[in-house]
């Protein structure tokens, strides 16, 4: 028991005033909101380092050197005259951070709004919806970032990156992470009761856009009644622009300029929607 | 009054569809009162608070916090406020005493303003021997107590408390009561809602007594005793068979006769003549008891219902 006053007098312990509060929260609430992200995700943080180093060393290996050497032996220039490890690399790095996204933009929305409400804590708090959806955003794609440079690291590690502009995959690989989880993001904190739909785009979304994206096949050796899985899968496009520069790919460059434009615009379609969904959910 | 006023309400009112949640109530609070919202569940007090809070629409009316409206100025309203919502909403991943600090953050608090502050709050709720410790193995009484220290972080002037006390044993109700009290007599402006009388009647100036979103009486917890019940109430117990029956055969004892399915109620300026009476007609209640007139008694004049059903 204590019986100090809860208002120090000593002038270097006063909050400052409301108004200061309020401007600084409305010019950098975001980052407010992503420090708790951060803060919360350094819990697991172990858990996220090995698993970024663990999967792409395991996957590399299984895929792109057991299954390459029966592969290369059979392929012949089947994938444009790279290696099966080469040709698979940036596919299996965009499709790790694709992954990772479908995680970070599902559950953890129902938690927020429903589970253990963990949105209304800040929302009381001078913050406004749109800055706790933005905060949970760029704090995710920290979180993918470095997943893909270390999954990079990994990749060039086993040689799988020949060109000087590899390092550009990564960055890829976090804005294809962003074009799949944001319309995501905005489907989740529309959902008001949890019956398992999350289960459901697991298997029948991100399974088949990891299978029918060109991931381990050339898309067009698959026939067109599934090609356009292809052709609206921010894998496919993140991966084949992972092509590009990891390996130089010879595209034609208006598909490159195309993969971008689609990356790009589902991020900000999704995130519109988000933002849109939490104001909905939230009120401002 | 000559302290200013803090929070001013004019014909609020909230709809959700068909529902009038909040029907058309007005209140002032000026600043450093201790002001209540007593009624039951459903009765639109969370509501109000919401909307005081900033973070529901109302559907008509007027609302001003510290001169703003919190439904243009949001951000500028909830910086004024400290809000105690009903369900905890701790950060369950995060360590005690970092809810604090990641929470002082969203009001662009710096670390060097927030690293003594989250221990003095901790002092203040009785939690530094928990500050490493995780949310979740925490007790109710503790979460609650957390809850408190966080929406003390910027140092409001305004304090949102709903159900405060709801949920807890009444050990940790006391020891919340006992920092509130603390919190009221530095000045703070205190807004609590509650369904019960008890707390009501420790905590707050003024009330208001609201059922179905209406003002149902205003004033603080004695006058509104004085105004709408007596002194003392005799509470009398027949057995559940006779309870109901009795009533006739106490009539013109005291000033008025309530019968609830597991008592009867006599209101009387005196309990004591009022029990003398009743034995002298020859009925023995299983139990009686003497007590002062409470709340719960002026909430069951205004509706015909107790708070807590």
């Amino acid at each position: 028991m204590t019986d100090k006053p809860i208002t120090t007098p000593e002038p270097s312990l006063r909050a400052h005033s409301p108004e200061v509060s309020a401007a600084r929260a409305r010019r950098w609430g975001s980052f407010y909101y992503a420090e708790q992200v951060l803060r919360v995700m350094r819990n697991y943080g172990w858990s996220v380092v090995l698993y970024s180093v663990g999967q792409p060393v395991a996957y590399l290996f299984a895929m792109g050197v057991g299954l390459a050497t029966l592969v290369d032996a059979n392929s012949g220039s089947a994938f444009g005259g790279v290696s099966y490890l080469e040709f698979v690399a940036p596919a299996l790095l965009v499709s790790a951070a694709v992954m990772t996204a479908s995680g970070e933009f599902s559950y953890p929305i129902m938690d927020g709004f429903k589970w253990r409400r963990v949105f209304y804590g800040p929302h009381a708090s001078p913050l406004i919806p749109q800055q706790i959806a933005s905060g949970h955003i760029m704090a995710s794609s920290l979180r993918f970032l470095l997943q893909s440079v270390v999954y990079f690291a990994v990749v060039a590690m086993f040689g799988a990156s020949p060109s000087p502009w590899g390092w550009v995959s990564a960055l890829v690989a976090t804005v294809a992470a962003l074009s799949f989880g944001l319309p995501l993001m905005a489907y989740a904190a529309s959902i008001t009761q949890d019956k398992g739909q999350f289960a459901l785009v697991q298997r029948f979304i991100v399974m088949p856009l990891f299978l029918f994206s060109g991931t381990f096949f050339p898309l067009d050796t698959l026939p067109l009644a599934v090609r356009w899985i292809g052709w609206i899968s921010p894998v496919w496009h993140g991966t084949e622009l992972g092509r590009v520069f990891t390996y130089g790919m010879d595209e034609p460059p208006l598909l490159t300029i195309i993969h971008v434009v689609f990356l790009v615009a589902a991020a900000v379609v999704g995130w519109v929607l988000v933002r849109r969904q939490f104001v909905k959910r939230m009120g401002s | 009054m000559n302290r200013p006023t803090v929070i001013s309400a004019r014909s609020l009112t909230k709809a959700y569809g068909d529902l009038t949640a909040v029907d058309n109530i007005s209140f002032d609070v000026p600043a450093g009162e201790s002001f209540g919202l007593l009624g039951p569940n459903g009765a639109g007090k969370s509501t109000t608070m919401k909307m005081i809070g900033g973070v529901s629409q109302r559907t008509s009316g007027s609302l001003s916090i510290m001169g703003l409206d919190p439904e243009t100025h949001g951000p500028e309203v909830r910086a004024h406020l400290g809000v105690v919502p009903q369900q905890d909403n701790l950060d369950e991943e995060l360590r005690v005493r970092e809810n604090l600090i990641v929470y002082g953050r969203y009001f662009g608090l710096p670390l060097r303003y927030l690293r003594p502050k989250a221990d003095e709050l901790l002092e203040f709720a009785q939690l530094t021997d928990k500050a490493n410790s995780k949310v979740d193995a925490l007790s109710g009484g503790m979460k609650r107590r957390l809850t408190i220290a966080r929406s003390l972080i910027n140092e409001p002037r305004i304090l949102l408390l709903d159900e405060p006390t709801t949920g807890l044993d009444p050990q940790a109700r006391h020891i919340l009561w006992d920092r509130l009290f603390r919190l009221k007599e530095s000045g703070v402006t205190l807004i609590l809602t509650t369904h019960y009388m008890d707390e009501a009647e420790q905590l707050c100036d003024r009330l208001i007594v609201v059922d179905k979103g209406r003002i149902m009486a205003e004033g603080s917890p004695a006058s509104l005793i004085r105004e709408h019940s007596s002194r003392e109430v005799l509470e009398l117990r027949f057995g559940s068979e006779r309870n109901a029956t009795i009533g006739v055969e106490l009539e013109g004892i005291g000033e008025r006769l309530e019968t609830l399915p597991d008592r009867v109620l006599i209101y009387a300026h005196d309990g004591e003549s009022a029990l003398e009476q009743v034995t002298a007609r020859g009925l023995r209640p299983m139990t009686s008891l003497v007590r002062r007139s409470s709340l719960e008694d002026v909430f069951l004049r205004l509706t015909g219902r107790s708070l807590v059903d």
